[in-house]
């Protein structure tokens, strides 16, 4: 759940109504099976990203340990861990903090 | 074999007959752990009538099924919320099902244009696109398995049980990455 200070700015009320509203991202987590060259390949297939963007992604998963490929409705995001593990690769979703 | 190379719009590579072996029992023994495991779905009047398959609520115990069938959410396991459990749950009991049948469709493609005595394999975008799902998952489950971490040695001594099987995981290696490289080319 989000820190009390990050919401200074909204209005009491409207708390509830914003944690239903918050967007989901998939993260894709580091694993030592799965290759460079594949990640970044399946990012371009699944999510029609560049090679420069796709290649960033793999190597922010590479160095920091995981990466937020993608974001959007819970639908969405359901949807992309779904293609996302039929792809191989380790991926989770969460509500955007 | 040599590196998958492009022809047109074909993926093409030969195999000996010892690799297609290795390569199907391998994609085989995958197939039979997912078919246990769809098999222990439980089975109710209603999935039964409407056609819509439940999977299980819980991750499998087996670690290298609990890879290949990865959870919705990373829970902390010293301070998981109800609210995450309960949607993992629900989450994994609506979607395995389908992945179930997304890795067993990939796998079987690879049986299927894959000889038992080898030989020449010719494959279209799509065909290639489900060996490389395929790979990948064989990779996970033998990579599991052995434990492979980033620091992994290419070789073990030989004494290590797991010195033959690191050869087989390395080779594995080698026919994915050849396979997306020709791909990009």
């Amino acid at each position: 759940m989000p820190a009390a200070d990050e919401q200074t700015q909204a209005e009491p009320l409207s708390d509830e109504l914003g944690a239903a509203d918050r967007p989901w991202q998939t993260v894709v987590w580091n694993d030592p099976v799965n290759l460079m060259s594949y990640v970044t390949y399946v990012f371009q297939k699944l999510f029609g990203y560049g090679h420069d963007h796709a290649t960033k992604l793999m190597l922010d998963v590479h160095h920091k340990g995981k990466a937020i490929v993608s974001s959007g409705s819970k639908d969405k995001v359901e949807g992309d861990v779904s293609r996302l593990h039929a792809a191989g690769l380790w991926a989770t979703m969460q509500q955007a903090s | 074999m040599k590196a998958w190379r492009r022809k047109g719009a074909r993926m093409v590579a030969g195999f000996e007959q010892q690799e297609a072996a290795v390569l199907r029992g391998l994609v085989s023994q995958m197939e039979d752990m997912l078919k246990a495991r769809a098999d222990e779905a439980p089975q109710d009047e209603l999935s039964e009538l409407t056609g819509i398959k439940a999977g299980p609520s819980t991750a499998p115990d087996d670690p290298v099924l609990a890879r290949l069938l990865p959870d919705f959410h990373r829970i902390d396991p010293d301070q998981p919320t109800q609210e995450e459990l309960d949607s993992a749950a629900a989450l994994r009991s609506l979607h395995e099902p389908e992945l179930l049948d997304a890795k067993l469709e990939v796998a079987e493609v690879v049986m299927e244009t894959l000889a038992p005595r080898g030989g020449e394999v010719r494959l279209s975008i799509e065909q290639a696109d489900a060996w490389l799902s395929a790979l990948n998952d064989v990779r996970l489950a033998l990579g599991t398995a052995l434990d492979v971490s980033d620091e992994m040695p290419d070789e073990l001594p030989e004494d290590d049980p797991r010195s033959a099987h690191l050869g087989v995981y390395h080779w594995l290696t080698y026919l994915q990455e050849s396979l997306v490289q020709a791909m990009a080319g």
